[in-house]
């Protein structure tokens, strides 16, 4: 097998089509034998990826989804040519404070961090790739 | 894709469900029910998702919209018929210190009603 094989996805702007992400990653995450636990993880952190990108790039330009496989883990990368983000500016969300505050949303971030093994994001005012690791065993 | 599915009373509990993925439009479906229940005199609501097996973040953070509304009137949201990848998200975001969750709707129903 090639060293690395790549899927590459270019995903348009619209409605639900982190789906089509999930679909994708489904698929790999079979290829690579991981748990149906590890696939569903995955999953939910590339949604988040996903609607972090739409939402909050501030562009109408398609974004792209790398999916990286290795022996050792998957490795996906989730890249936007919005306007980038500060991320010394993001708070984790507490629920406590949530409950009451008016603005209920900014979980993704937190949860794309607690699902994955490794997360990193370079971010600037050409766009922002958020890179995040899956490995295969669950120790590691 | 998404909807509500269904709605029903057990003994004073109001019972929704859901199909698809509960997103930001199924959230907000679910909320202008709990709304409805609530002006007609209700405060205690268990939701099934059994037939909603993937979800946003977007979608759950209208539930705390909801549990901020049933908790100034001493209301619950509960929850049942999880998958595995709902209970983690529900429990990395903390929705479980204020939610109950259930197996099933019989069980919800023993303990709540």
């Amino acid at each position: 097998m090639k060293k690395n094989p790549t899927v590459e996805l270019k995903l348009p702007i619209l409605k639900d089509m982190e789906l089509v992400a999930t679909h994708t990653s489904d698929v790999v995450a079979k290829h690579m034998n991981l748990s149906e636990e590890k696939s569903a993880e995955i999953s939910m952190a590339l949604i988040e990826a996903c609607i972090n990108a739409f939402e909050h790039s501030e562009t109408k330009e398609d974004i792209y989804i790398h999916f990286i496989i290795s022996d050792e883990n998957l490795t996906i990368k989730v890249i936007d040519k919005g306007v980038g983000f500060d991320a010394s500016a993001i708070e984790l969300p507490n629920i406590d404070q949530k409950i009451t505050d008016e603005r209920k949303r900014g979980w993704g971030l937190m949860l794309i961090k607690e699902l994955m093994d490794k997360v990193d994001y370079e971010s600037d005012n050409t766009g922002t790739t958020l890179t995040m690791t899956k490995n295969k065993k669950t120790d590691e | 894709m998404s909807s509500i599915t269904g709605k029903s009373i057990r003994d004073g509990i109001v019972i929704i469900s859901t199909e698809g993925y509960f997103n930001k439009d199924l959230g907000e479906a679910l909320k202008a029910v709990a709304d409805e229940e609530i002006k007609n005199g209700h405060k205690n609501f268990l939701i099934n998702l059994e037939n909603s097996k993937i979800v946003n973040s977007i979608g759950a953070s209208i539930l705390i919209e909801i549990i901020e509304d049933l908790q100034s009137m001493d209301g619950s949201l509960n929850f049942c018929n999880l998958a595995p990848i709902i209970a983690k998200t529900f429990k990395i975001m903390g929705l479980t210190k204020y939610c109950e969750t259930f197996e099933n709707e019989d069980a919800a129903i023993a303990k709540l009603a």
